[in-house]
């Protein structure tokens, strides 16, 4: 603060500065300005529309028609709809095994690849292709590799391997349908996961494995004692993102399926698409995306706190 | 499981040199490879398809539909010259820079107000935005949907440049903010004792201290961008203003008959740009990565 006032002085005495050069020295002036760009983008396309958003579900709106206040119609209706029934089973059991299959190959590669290896730089520029490149055009690469016709994968297992006798029919029946959406869905989350717990596995200090080592701990218990506890801070936050992500997720299956076969897969996100936008139903649109909210609430509750509560209970700092 | 005599391999001190040598092709090798390959093959499918010609495409009895017998550029030609798709690419790039700059410019100022100018409550400024990266485009494109309607901004690409940065902002916040707290203060301590102004300080010290920071940021948000589909889906309706992503799902796919080789293509050349200019930065996309992921 000293130095604050002397600097001041002594500009005066050199030069005068002008009102403006004043003006940006305001230290509450300054805090307002460069605030004001984010924190105002922020809440008139974000907190707004979220607020909106819940208003909207409440009300009859339609496309063209701004809609009243009608409570809880909305819900009600949707709670004895199938389809919506359908969407949260698909939406629930999509980011379950998406994120398991995600985090156990995510951390396997994580492994792999924090030992020595030639060309390291290059393998992992490489591995992050999949999340660089947008999700709808390698979706629609899987839309064709998933083909009924000419799927590649058909190819292999029927003309060349002979494990089977007809073509897989990937994308026509529920079920296949279902995992073909999480086989894709998971390809695309690996290499986020990977290269993020690969960042949080450089930190664990090398000599904790050399004394582990020195004490006659195996490879298990080296993994399980040291390495586990050392990444559960990164992994808490990792997590949370991919659920909330994966939960939320829209292109993949707008891409893939569009909700077919049958309404099958659809997430909740492509169903409040479906009603709102070409649907024309704003409102219920609305009501399938705000019912989104407690399951993401819950998620990030639930992964940053049965993830992270190594760390509190223990009392560390947060470095 | 004990490993006897541990190799000497005096110049990888943190390689804990104890594996043998069938081991480590089994235990890391092996399983490398297959992640490589599963993880690069829809990239490889995709530009195969993008070259082959109809015939080879749709009859895998004949030809070997692992590797083309005759290259065609027949579906880039069709793609480029009987679709709108160079207008797609130009409203993607056209929307990506202006979102790109406009979070750059918010978030630039929002980090530095927060982590430099510290004021009572700016902890909370800073958790509010975090916070607001938790919020997933798929539960607001609905009430922005209609909001852009009544800005008059519906059909204008104007509408994703603005919109962007709600998923932006938040990102290239907390990344810049890290950065900046990596920038020792006693620079700016005597800039201000040699009598520069606050602006001064920014522009001259801060700014290009920072500007590894603010490069990832940049890279971040124009890939984001780029990539960015529900919110272009919703909000642009005119064909020849779609973004890449939209258009190659909305206008490429008609009928019942697909036209997987111009649909590959389109997927290919729409890949391209990002792929490239994520090729020039890798580390600082990385670094972006897994910076912002420890923070």
């Amino acid at each position: 603060m000293d130095a604050t006032t002397t600097a001041a002085h002594w500009t005066r005495a050199r030069l005068e500065p002008s009102w403006l050069a004043k003006l940006f020295d305001s230290k509450p002036f300054l805090i307002v300005v460069c605030l004001l760009p984010a924190v105002g983008l922020l809440t008139v396309f974000l907190t707004y529309p979220l607020g909106l958003g819940v208003w909207l579900a409440f009300t009859d709106a339609t496309i063209g028609r701004p809609g009243r206040w009608v409570g809880f119609e909305n819900f009600e209706w949707l709670f004895e709809d199938p389809i919506f029934w359908n969407a949260v089973f698909f939406s629930v059991f999509f980011t379950a095994l998406a994120t398991v299959g995600k985090f156990g190959l995510g951390l396997w590669l994580a492994l792999l690849l924090n030992q020595h290896l030639p060309m390291k730089r290059i393998i992992r520029a490489v591995i992050l292709l999949p999340w660089i490149v947008p999700t709808v055009l390698s979706a629609i690469a899987f839309w064709w590799i998933f083909d009924t016709q000419f799927s590649i994968i058909s190819y292999l297992w029927v003309d060349i391997l002979g494990l089977r006798d007809r073509y897989f029919d990937f994308l026509g029946d529920p079920w296949a349908a279902r995992f073909s959406l999480i086989a894709a869905n998971i390809w695309r989350g690996i290499p986020f996961v990977a290269i993020t717990l690969l960042a949080g596995l450089q930190t664990i200090s090398p000599s904790l494995y050399e004394a582990a080592l020195i004490d006659g701990a195996t490879a298990w218990q080296r993994f399980r004692y040291i390495t586990v506890p050392l990444l559960m801070p990164i992994l808490a936050i990792v997590m949370t993102f991919s659920i909330i992500f994966t939960f939320t997720d829209f292109q993949l299956v707008y891409a893939i399926t569009r909700g077919g076969p049958v309404n099958a897969t659809h997430l909740m996100a492509t169903l409040a698409f479906q009603r709102g936008i070409p649907g024309g139903q704003l409102a219920e649109g609305a009501a399938i995306a705000v019912s989104m909210i407690p399951f993401l609430v819950f998620a990030t509750l639930f992964s940053y706190f049965a993830l992270a509560r190594r760390k509190w209970q223990q009392g560390e700092s947060n470095d | 499981m004990m490993h006897a005599e541990p190799r000497p391999e005096t110049n990888v001190p943190e390689a804990l040199a104890w594996e043998t040598r069938t081991r480590r092709l089994v235990l890391l090798y092996l399983p490398l490879a297959c992640f490589i390959v599963i993880l690069l093959f829809p990239f490889y499918w995709m530009t195969l398809t993008a070259f082959k010609p109809n015939a080879e495409l749709y009859n895998m009895q004949e030809y070997n539909p692992l590797w083309i017998a005759s290259p065609t550029l027949e579906h880039i030609r069709h793609l480029l010259f009987n679709t709108a798709y160079p207008s797609w690419l130009m409203t993607t790039m056209g929307v990506a820079v202006g979102a790109t700059f406009l979070s750059l410019f918010a978030s630039t100022l929002a980090a530095y107000a927060i982590q430099r100018l510290r004021f009572r409550g700016s902890q909370y400024v800073g958790l509010a935005i975090y916070l607001a990266y938790l919020v997933p485009p798929s539960i607001l494109f609905i009430p922005l949907a209609t909001m852009v309607f009544r800005l008059g901004l519906f059909d204008s690409p104007f509408a994703l440049i603005l919109t962007y940065p709600t998923f932006l902002v938040p990102f290239c916040t907390w990344l810049l903010i890290g950065y900046f707290k990596s920038i020792p203060y006693e620079l700016e301590e005597c800039a201000l004792i040699d009598g520069a102004t606050r602006l001064q300080i920014l522009t001259k010290i801060t700014l290009p201290l920072a500007l590894p920071g603010l490069i990832s940021a940049g890279i971040f948000s124009f890939t984001l961008s780029w990539n960015e589909f529900i919110y272009a889906l919703a909000f642009i309706n005119s064909s020849e203003k779609k973004t890449v992503p939209v258009a190659i799902l909305t206008e490429l796919v008609t009928g019942d008959v697909y036209q997987w080789g111009a649909l590959m293509a389109g997927a290919l050349l729409g890949s391209l740009p990002v792929a490239v200019f994520y090729s020039f930065f890798v580390d600082y996309y990385v670094s972006s990565l897994t910076g912002a992921v420890k923070e």
